[in-house]
């Protein structure tokens, strides 16, 4: 089960944080703010395996990360996820960003943040891998854009776009 | 009031901030110009004012006020608002708060819902937070939509099914008739996520185990079909046809084979086709290579599959990429215990990954390391992890140290060689060896008795060199206050014999007492270490009698008093100690509450429960002395029963 999926910058900040398990708010930011830590300590030419932070259930979880120009993708595992299995994952999701938005960048997934979590709920699900197939994800995201878009105009009322 | 500024706006205007606390005080105005746009009720700009609350809420800012709103979106018709309401309540609420309850409702409606993506978000929401009781009230919609032939909605409703069984386990049964079809759907998203509920329901129960094995042969037929099938661009992942099904069955085909032979027998072909043909260039390939290696070792596979399986993760351990390395070492950890000999093959590879920069790999190396220790090679693997310990970061030593000591004790080729690696150890990575490592290596310095010369000698000219490493410091005085006789006589029969006078060793064990660098544990030992000398030494030691340290003070103003009115037991009292047995917990037991020096618990009949009592609650016994006497089943300890007896 993936029990999170973070997405921050080089300094810290974060871009994207789902929890897949309860966590008090506070507890929240202090596992951002460790996993950063952690995470980027680490080499370029290290393993992308980390033991978890204590926060985060300790010896028992896995952080599993990629680091893409100025982001850092990292998702939480435990034992029953393949490690080579959740780095092919991240890849999936980062080209399926990268299509949607094209040539994604650091400044979409902060102005955008709302549409990377629907993206990212088309492919996780209550912790588990939903759908993996990149064209698939993108033909359902598109869609429900489109029902919104639809609304706009229907309904006549200002401009959701947020 | 004007129109709620957009989430954009917000984004842009926060980013200008060049202070946190210009960040804060922003964020502040804003949440307080949400809340006043919240309590006029206007269902226009709902919609933006949460998206910006979410945003707030992933800097770290408070946004439970709008928990509600959340609600009032998810009732909304519009999907704009679901889509938004939903996606904050997944972010927000969860089941502690009553509220949360109050959702329950919407999503049974949007679960019938006509469009097939607001049943989506009713799906994905109560699969991500969906409390027990709401699981309860809305598993039998949840089962329906498992039933249906939309592709979109039934691999939703699955995850869906699993979640429900994880809050609500008795559901179980409830899902297993929907179950029947779920593998002959041709739609890859299905598949998986059907994979991911049988896997996850073989898992709960061992009926259900029972009830799927029959799925065993249509399993091997998909994942045949997968390789066996031509390029397929919609499936594609460089070059391998859609590996996350490959490696979802893979893994239930182990959780199906693992204890039964038909089964296993069933996928053996598989496998070892799955093995031969992988193309192993990418990351891909290996993964799918991993869960199948991992899959043969865990069902009742042929001897021949699981020698292929090594010979894979040996490939892996002397592939360039570190991931692969990393993986091979944590499955070879899971098999060295049922395979050991094909594990030993690359004992010669695992050392050399001991040498390499990731942290990650190196500590599954040592751990890998260990296991692989055995009476034929430990001199070999102990040079290297040896070798080993003085190299590596500090993060590691105290574990490392503690496997060499293990490994030692368990395979020392002679009483010498592991002398001598327990001296390597204390002098290079002392002060990182775990506190109570020291009793026990006192222990089995006792148990090589005709050693004790050369290890007495071996200490002392460690301590010379050296007296910042605590735990070497320890089992030195304590060596020297056992044998110093021994020290001095120059009886070493293992190297030359060094010539040491009795005053040069109580300089080097009061240097210590003074020392800034020892604490006040190793102050006890040496203070004690020099009490015994008196004994053994002709010349009578001085005592140090004040100390801001109450331990300290204690025992050298009862020593004193020892000696001042019980001066004719000194000798019986200070004897050599016998040999310690070792006990099943030699270690600190509840009788011990001083420095942890080891007190094999042995009570004499004769002797009261004085010694379950706690250091400090004496009671004056000082005129029992008959009943302390040193016989054969009656073991001493120098320092705690010494507090003990003299209570001034």
């Amino acid at each position: 089960m993936i029990k999170a999926i973070l997405i921050f910058n080089n300094h810290g900040k974060p871009r994207l944080s789902k929890f897949y398990e309860h966590y008090s708010e506070d507890t929240e930011q202090q596992i951002i703010r460790e996993t950063f830590h952690l995470v980027s300590k680490r080499d370029e030419n290290v393993c992308n395996f980390l033991e978890g932070g204590m926060l985060i259930g300790g010896s028992e979880n896995k952080l599993i990360y990629r680091h893409y120009a100025t982001l850092y993708f990292v998702f939480c595992v435990d034992s029953s996820e393949s490690e080579l299995g959740i780095l092919d994952l991240i890849q999936v999701f980062v080209e399926t960003l990268d299509k949607c938005f094209e040539n994604v960048c650091e400044l979409d997934l902060i102005f955008h943040v709302d549409k990377v979590h629907n993206i990212l709920a088309e492919m996780v699900m209550g912790g588990m891998v939903l759908e993996t197939n990149m064209n698939e994800i993108i033909t359902q995201v598109d869609a429900q854009n489109k029902m919104e878009k639809s609304e706009t105009f229907i309904f006549q009322s200002p401009r959701q776009d947020r | 009031m004007p129109a709620p500024i957009r989430l954009r706006e917000l984004i842009r205007t926060i980013r200008t901030a060049r202070t946190q606390a210009e960040e804060r005080e922003m964020i502040q105005k804003e949440c307080a110009a949400i809340r006043s746009s919240f309590r006029e009720e206007d269902n226009t700009y709902r919609c933006r004012n949460v998206a910006k609350l979410l945003y707030m809420h992933m800097l770290g800012y408070p946004a439970h006020f709008g928990q509600l709103e959340c609600l009032k979106l998810i009732a909304s018709q519009k999907f704009t608002d679901k889509r938004i309401g939903y996606l904050g309540a997944m972010l927000l609420l969860d089941e502690r708060q009553d509220v949360h309850l109050l959702m329950t409702n919407c999503i049974k409606n949007d679960l019938n819902h006509s469009t097939q993506y607001v049943q989506g978000l009713a799906l994905c929401t109560l699969g991500c937070m969906g409390s027990s009781e709401m699981c309860r009230d809305l598993a039998g919609e949840v089962e329906k939509l498992l039933k249906t032939s939309n592709s979109y909605l039934r691999k939703k409703a699955a995850l869906c099914a699993v979640h429900v069984i994880r809050k609500v386990p008795e559901l179980m049964e409830m899902f297993l008739p929907a179950t029947k079809n779920l593998l002959s759907e041709k739609n890859h998203g299905v598949l998986h996520t059907s994979v991911v509920l049988l896997t996850e329901m073989c898992e709960r129960s061992p009926d259900m185990l029972l009830h799927f094995r029959k799925l065993v042969p249509q399993l091997v037929r998909i994942l045949k079909n997968l390789i066996m099938s031509g390029y397929s661009p919609e499936h594609d992942v460089s070059g391998i046809s859609d590996p996350f099904l490959q490696v979802r069955i893979l893994r239930l085909l182990r959780i199906l084979g693992r204890s039964d032979d038909d089964s296993s027998e069933a996928m053996n072909d598989i496998l070892a086709q799955v093995a031969t043909n992988t193309e192993t260039s990418k990351n891909v390939g290996n993964a799918i290579l991993y869960e199948t290696v991992l899959t043969i070792m865990d069902i009742k596979s042929e001897s021949g599959l699981r020698v292929l399986a090594i010979n894979i993760l040996g490939r892996f351990l002397l592939n360039n990429d570190k991931n692969i390395r990393y993986v091979a070492l944590t499955s070879l950890l899971k098999t060295v215990q049922t395979d050991h000999n094909a594990v030993q093959r690359h004992r010669s590879t695992i050392v050399d990954c001991l040498k390499d920069l990731d942290v990650s790999i190196k500590r599954r190396a040592m751990e890998l390391s260990f296991a692989l220790v055995n009476g034929n090679n430990i001199r070999g693997m102990m040079k290297e992890l040896l070798y080993f310990l003085d190299s590596c970061d500090p993060e590691f030593k105290a574990d490392c140290a503690s496997g060499v000591f293990l490994a030692a004790e368990k395979y020392a080729p002679s009483k010498r060689w592991h002398i001598d690696t327990i001296m390597r150890v204390l002098t290079t990575a002392g002060s990182y060896v775990r506190d109570d490592s020291v009793p026990n290596l006192i222990q089995l310095i006792t148990n090589s008795v005709e050693m004790h010369a050369y290890t007495v000698q071996r200490l002392y000219k460690a301590l010379l060199d050296d007296i910042s490493q605590q735990p070497l410091v320890q089992v030195s005085s304590w060596c020297i206050g056992e044998y110093g006789d021994l020290l001095v006589s120059g009886q070493c029969e293992e190297e030359e014999p060094i010539q040491v006078t009795e005053d040069e060793v109580l300089d080097v064990l009061e240097g210590l007492l003074v020392s800034n660098l020892s604490t006040p544990v190793t102050r006890g030992y040496s203070l004690t270490a020099i009490m015994k000398l008196s004994t053994r030494f002709s010349s009578v030691v001085s005592i140090y009698g004040s100390s801001i340290d109450v331990e300290l003070q204690q025992r050298a103003v009862e020593y004193n008093a020892l000696f001042k009115k019980y001066d004719h037991m000194r000798p019986a009292l200070l004897e050599r100690m016998p040999i310690m047995e070792k006990t099943a917990s030699n270690g600190p037991t509840e009788i011990v509450q001083t420095n942890g020096e080891t007190e094999p618990s042995v009570p004499d009949t004769k002797h009261p429960p004085l010694v379950t009592q706690p250091a400090n609650q004496v009671t004056a016994r000082s005129h029992d002395i008959s009943v302390f006497t040193i016989d054969g089943s009656f073991f001493v300890t120098d320092d705690v029963l010494l507090n003990q007896w003299f209570n001034i």
